[in-house]
């Protein structure tokens, strides 16, 4: 049998600025296909990079924000958000992107990819994994 | 202990390579084994054979390439980072219809793959970046 590792794909840095947030999500979509057990956790100013409506028009950039909706179509659908990182910046989970993934194990129904949570307890998360990927 | 090596920044600018470089050189003189040292973001510009820093300074790809053929070491540029940053080698090179390659000796590129399966094969996966 394959192996199977817990990834996890850190996300520290805003999404326009540097590529860091382009680029990982690259790695994120192309593992995929290695059937492996993947979350990604979003921390710090990488909690920017959930924004919905983002708009790269005025720097020219190209805005892969609209690909994190294809995560839950690739069976990515751990997503850890850290509330003190959210709550540092002013923002509320209704600002971000609405990820959601359908569920095989129940009947499809559709449900949320993006779990809210402390520090304590991604620290838990992130205590949990064989291999993480931080960018 | 099976290590893979992930490279996030460029030459110079950054210390992460030179970080990377002496962590690699010390797992292998330890007689641990290196399973991949792969190079993304600007990472791929380490593995351009055009610098040419003063002579009074290190020269941080011609000591990746030594330690490559010294440990036949499995070092990959990413595919897509790379072209992204104008590093090719001879068969990209040829295929963007561009007039010259500029990847140094012992380094290879292949596709992001290589590095999940690099997380996969190793019992630790270490990160070298911002």
């Amino acid at each position: 049998m394959a192996t199977i590792k817990k990834f996890l794909y850190v996300n520290r840095k805003p999404p326009h600025g540097t590529i860091y947030a382009q680029e990982s999500l690259e790695v994120v979509l192309i593992g995929a296909a290695f059937d492996q057990d993947v979350s990604l956790a979003f921390i710090d100013d990488g909690v920017y990079q959930l924004l919905r409506n983002q708009n790269t028009s005025g720097i020219g950039t190209k805005n892969f924000s609209k690909t994190y909706g294809a995560l839950g179509d690739y069976d990515v659908n751990k997503i850890y958000v850290e509330r003190e990182s959210l709550e540092l910046r002013g923002l509320g989970n209704d600002e971000l992107i609405p990820l959601t993934y359908e569920d095989e194990d129940d009947d499809w129904a559709e449900k949320d990819s993006i779990h809210v949570m402390s520090s304590e307890e991604l620290a838990d998360i992130i205590d949990s994994q064989d291999v993480i990927l931080s960018f | 202990m099976k290590f893979g090596i992930l490279v996030n920044e460029g030459p110079y600018t950054h210390q992460a390579s030179d970080t990377a470089y002496h962590f690699t050189e010390a797992a292998l003189e330890n007689g641990h084994t290196i399973v991949r040292v792969f190079f993304y973001h600007d990472g791929v510009n380490n593995g351009t054979r055009l610098g040419v820093p003063p002579q009074d300074d290190r020269n941080i790809t011609t000591r990746w390439t030594a330690l490559a053929e010294k440990y036949d070491l499995d070092m990959v540029l990413c595919v897509a980072a790379a072209q992204r940053r104008g590093v090719l080698d001879a068969d990209e090179a040829k295929r963007a219809g561009k007039d010259t390659n500029n990847m140094a000796p012992g380094f290879n590129i292949s596709g992001l793959g290589q590095l999940v399966e690099a997380g996969i094969q190793s019992d630790r996966l270490v990160v070298f970046g911002d």
